[in-house]
């Protein structure tokens, strides 16, 4: 009974039911520096995550030299 | 949570504006709201010829697809910076921006600093005390180098780069623990010409990372996932994360801190400072401005490697 959370090379399992928010805060991935997707679409953060399924999180920091 | 526009369900949450979006209407909102900030700011006029450097990433990519959807004469500048470090990272780019022209029948210049100056960038760092080993000076260097030179030489108006709030802030947080005075007089959404400096500016300089990253997407942009190999650890991602723990907490915190700085550079924050305007001389090899008497940092850098090379091949 658990929920994938892909972020890069990382894996997370949380509970199913919990939103994605709070899912976030419980992996202690920052809400601000990903976005997440279902099956390729977009979820915010009230979305409730369900049994078995896997959410890519998507990070959104890039960096450099900012030229 | 439900579009502000439609009702219908939202793809994206713009907490700073307490504005939910479906994909539909973001995908129209940003292109919108794009064309606002260049008014507003007054970056470039409908019939001006546009450069917009793009590195394969999602903001130079997205920036290039917004002004082309808004009808702005708009072509493309890659950079071949030759950095592989085991990902093949600058191939890779160039692959995607490439494809990225193609599929929207975009005129893209590409620039090869290897088969132009005969060291990639992780050689010329090599080469060079600039940086103390890491690229990210070099590159820095040689962007702002080469970005002019192709503007100014095959004749745009203005050079447009990817720049968003995040990149912004990021810098602004450096300059302002500091307090460094130059740079936080030059930082601005649009940097006039002047003699042999190409305008420049940064249109997507009040969208957020977060909603630059959902409009490649949304949009279907192919974009370069992979951080450069040398952006790890940089103080800029550490900025970075700093304002998005606070954002996390206050949202709209990153936007006043950078809005309240442009508001309160336009009230006359840095006037005593501005009197002073460097002097700018010509470089005797290239021809850029440059504050130096002599070659501008870029020349002066290439003919070092150049010299080294020479002596090694000597030896």
């Amino acid at each position: 009974m658990t929920v994938k959370l892909v972020l890069r090379d990382k894996e997370y399992e949380v509970k199913p039911g919990m939103t994605l928010l709070d899912s976030l805060k419980k992996t202690g991935v920052l809400p601000e520096s990903v976005i997440a997707s279902r099956d390729g679409e977009l979820i915010l953060e009230d979305e409730i995550l369900r049994d078995g399924e896997v959410i890519k999180l998507i990070a959104v920091i890039s960096g450099g030299s900012g030229d | 949570m439900k579009c502000k526009t439609c009702g219908g369900k939202a793809a994206v949450n713009l907490k700073q504006h307490r504005l939910a979006l479906c994909k539909e209407h973001f995908l129209e909102w940003m292109p919108e709201q794009t064309a606002r900030f260049i008014k507003k700011y007054w970056m470039f006029g409908p019939d001006e010829k546009i450069l917009v450097a793009v590195s394969g990433g999602k903001d130079s990519l997205s920036l290039w697809d917004i002004l082309w959807r808004l009808g702005y004469h708009v072509d493309g500048l890659y950079l071949g910076l030759g950095i592989d470090e085991g990902i093949s990272y600058s191939e890779e780019s160039h692959r995607l921006t490439e494809k990225f022209a193609a599929e929207r029948g975009l005129k893209l210049h590409v620039v090869d600093v290897e088969k132009t100056y005969g060291h990639s960038i992780p050689m010329l760092a090599q080469k060079t005390l600039r940086g103390h080993g890491k690229p990210c000076s070099v590159c820095g260097l040689t962007k702002r180098h080469e970005m002019n030179r192709i503007a100014r030489d095959m004749g745009y108006d203005v050079l447009a780069t990817g720049h968003n709030l995040d990149d912004e802030a990021a810098v602004l947080f450096g300059n302002t623990l500091t307090w460094s005075q130059d740079f936080l007089l030059r930082q601005a959404p649009v940097l006039p010409e002047s003699d042999g400096l190409a305008r420049k500016v940064k249109p997507l300089c009040r969208f957020y990372e977060k909603e630059m990253t959902a409009y490649a997407i949304l949009r279907g942009i192919e974009y370069i996932y992979e951080e450069c190999p040398f952006a790890t650890g940089s103080t800029s991602i550490y900025y970075k994360e700093l304002l998005n723990r606070l954002e996390n907490d206050r949202p709209g915190a990153k936007m006043i801190f950078y809005i309240s700085f442009l508001e309160a550079k336009s009230n006359g924050l840095f006037v005593e400072h501005q009197k002073v305007k460097p002097v700018l001389n010509n470089c005797p090899t290239c021809g850029q401005p440059t504050s130096s008497t002599g070659e501008c940092s870029f020349c002066r850098m290439t003919n070092k490697v150049s010299d080294q090379s020479s002596v090694i091949s000597l030896k």
